[in-house]
């Protein structure tokens, strides 16, 4: 380390009193890492069942808009803890729940009853009424949320913003039980 | 007098600045450096400048937090005594930060300044680029309205085609599992905090270097950079036809640096603030959320890239353009640096200026959005279906009701997703019309099932009749000669 200049008592203090900091520093900073990193979860984590509200809101064969709370809501969170969706009811108990956003780029996806299509106002990717992807940039079709009947009210598990990363999964998860295209 | 004397010595005593302060002022610069084009960069420090004191008297009002922000803005844009335009001078202010900040840049890679010895200069100088790109970013999110809400959105959806850990990442930048006050108090500690900080620091290493390595010499045809030599004739350059930094070269910047925050000023009376647009509601669907100005191009590219491209591309071209900026001085530390002998770093310089400047063009009108309501708001001109009969008049209903107004113009009015269709009955035969309603195709999702025969069929119909005056219709040849051919023996 130090061949040319001799080791002093000094320089040697100084050697350990820059080590002492090091350490201290190390001990400090790794779990800060732990409080910056704290944020990522898992995606069963961010997710939860939520009504969406009593069955009769949503005709059948009609695709409605409906929204609900984050249930993991802070008050900071104002206005942005309410997340829009798109409610399909094929039937008495089957349904189809679409995320708002986009499978491009995240942008909120109207529905047009007229023309039975899901219309993109960013860079004008369209979906049919059964989610599939159309046309345009989107490389899949829309998200959906998990949904199931309780007591005269349709739930999903929701909680967090859909994107490809999370999404992927879930399409790999419940890929064998029930097809995206139910249309 | 003697008494200012008297206090500026008690101060000079304890501080001892005169020297180092004199020193980088009166150190000779090249006498030709001494130009108008060399005021840029002293221009983008002040506009940094008056980022930090605006910023700092907005902060004094605003609320970083999901459900306040979007009500402070509003307080400041309409209660607040001068608010609205220290908001406009912040938001103006940033565009000219932008704008400044590129024109330097273009400006030291036209003069080759990036050679040796200032090859760090450059690379703090890509990183400061990068930061001035961040606060801009940043600062779009803290001004919390809808188009933040959903550019946030976007963000976030680039990121997650991050593979591997592209949901973390989404984590990350969101701060939890949805857009909401974390993502804002953390994209205020950045804007506020860390990018702020960490770009002052820069500027100041930047600007000690400018000054121990001296102004970049204006470049002449034939005098080649070389590591052994330059240093030496860099001296001999400024040493024997030199000038004093202050005054002959300072006086320049410092009108130029008023001149601009005089143009701050102006937009900033003339145009006002920046939004905040609407309240960001994620229930209200009914928005085309839109980028500020320096991220239209990316819009723009975004929106024209083949989808099996656009992965690869948003993923890896920053990155490969990044270390390219970084290694420019690394690779290219020698050689000439007049732009008359560097054909090829012009044509570079001027390839990106344009095309930034096509892409940005678009993005200000979106033609690859639909109209989401043109189908309700712009009606068929009349004059296409004055003399038109039933069917014709009952597909003009159906054209409309079925948003193909949305992507497809008549009139000069309607969306430019698709073809406008004034002339469609000359490019497209009865058949190619049915086909393309039913199977859609390009960018046209498939009507097929959304349509009933006689729907198509009006639409068609419709469809057949957009043509100019005069113009004969499309026709299909092979039609045609089979026509012929089936006609001949008869006759
Ligand atoms: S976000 Fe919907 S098409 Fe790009």
């Amino acid at each position: 380390m130090s061949e040319e200049k001799p080791l002093t008592r000094r320089w040697l203090l100084l050697a350990v009193g820059a080590a002492f900091n090091g350490i201290v520093g190390v001990a400090l900073a790794v779990p800060v890492v732990g409080y910056l990193l704290s944020p990522i979860r898992k995606k069963s984590a961010y997710s939860q069942w939520i009504s969406l509200g009593s069955l009769s809101q949503f005709p059948e064969g009609q695709t409605r808009l409906a929204d609900f709370v984050n249930p993991f809501k802070k008050p900071q969170d104002g206005e942005t803890a309410k997340t829009p969706c798109w409610v399909r009811r094929l039937s008495a108990d089957k349904f189809q729940v679409f995320a708002i956003n986009c499978a491009h780029l995240g942008c909120p996806v109207r529905w047009f009853p007229q023309s039975e299509l899901f219309m993109c106002p960013c860079h004008g990717g369209v979906y049919y009424a059964n989610g599939d992807r159309a046309s345009g940039p989107p490389e899949r079709g829309l998200f959906t949320y998990d949904y199931k009947l309780v007591s005269g009210e349709l739930h999903i598990n929701a909680g967090q913003m859909p994107t490809l990363a999370d999404q992927a999964k879930l399409v790999t998860i419940d890929g064998k039980g029930k097809s995206p295209c139910l249309g | 007098m003697s008494r200012i004397k008297r206090l500026y010595n008690w101060f000079e005593m304890r501080l001892q600045l005169e020297g180092p302060v004199k020193d980088a002022a009166l150190h000779p610069v090249p006498r030709n450096t001494a130009s108008w084009w060399y005021v840029f960069g002293s221009a983008a420090t002040t506009l940094l400048m008056l980022q930090i004191v605006t910023g700092i008297l907005l902060g004094l009002v605003y609320v970083a937090s999901g459900s306040e922000a979007w009500k402070t803005l509003d307080e400041l844009n309409h209660q607040l005594y001068l608010g609205w335009f220290l908001r406009a001078m912040h938001g103006w202010g940033s565009n000219f930060m932008v704008a400044v900040v590129l024109v330097h840049m273009a400006q030291v890679f036209t003069f080759g300044a990036y050679k040796f010895p200032r090859e760090l200069t450059w690379i703090l100088g890509v990183f400061m680029l990068l930061m001035t790109l961040g606060m801009a970013f940043t600062g779009q999110v803290l001004r919390f309205d809808q188009d933040a809400y959903w550019g946030l959105g976007i963000g976030a959806s680039i990121m997650s085609r991050v593979p591997v850990i592209g949901g973390a990442l989404v984590d990350l930048l969101l701060g939890g599992p949805i857009i909401g006050g974390a993502t804002l108090s953390r994209f205020f500690a950045l804007h506020v905090f860390v990018i702020p900080g960490t770009l002052l620091l820069f500027t100041a290493v930047h600007i000690w270097m400018v000054l121990k390595l001296g102004i970049n010499d204006w470049p002449m045809p034939g005098r080649v950079v070389r590591r052994n030599t330059y240093l030496q004739e860099y001296h001999e350059l400024s040493h024997k036809d030199g000038v004093p930094f202050v005054p002959d070269a300072l006086w320049k910047d410092l009108f130029f640096s008023a001149a601009i925050l005089a143009a701050v000023a102006v937009c900033a009376f003339v145009f006002g603030p920046y939004g905040p647009g609407g309240q960001p509601d994620p229930t209200i669907i009914q928005t085309a959320p839109k980028p500020d100005f320096f991220f239209l191009w990316l819009y723009a590219v975004l929106s024209y890239l083949p989808p099996s491209l656009e992965t690869p591309f948003v993923l890896i071209a920053p990155v490969i353009g990044i270390c390219i900026l970084l290694a420019l001085p690394l690779v290219a530390g020698e050689g000439e640096k007049s732009w008359h002998r560097r054909p090829v770093a012009i044509l570079v310089l001027v390839t990106v200026a344009v095309s930034w400047g096509i892409f940005t063009h678009l993005a200000t009108f979106t033609p690859w959005s639909p109209i989401m309501d043109a189908w309700s708001g712009d009606p068929v001109p009349p004059k296409l279906i004055h003399d038109a009969s039933p069917l014709v008049r009952q597909g003009a209903v159906v054209f409309q009701a079925k948003q193909c107004r949305n992507c497809h113009a008549v009139g000069g009015s309607g969306g430019m997703r698709g073809p406008a269709l004034d002339t469609v009955a000359v490019r497209l035969t009865e058949d190619q019309l049915i086909r393309q309603v039913l199977q859609g195709g390009g960018n046209m999702p498939a009507y097929g099932k959304n349509l009933s025969p006689p729907e198509v069929t009006a639409l068609v119909r419709f469809l057949e009749t957009l043509k100019p005056d005069g113009q004969p219709p499309a026709i299909d040849a092979t039609h045609q000669e089979q026509k012929a051919q089936n006609a001949a023996p008869q006759q």
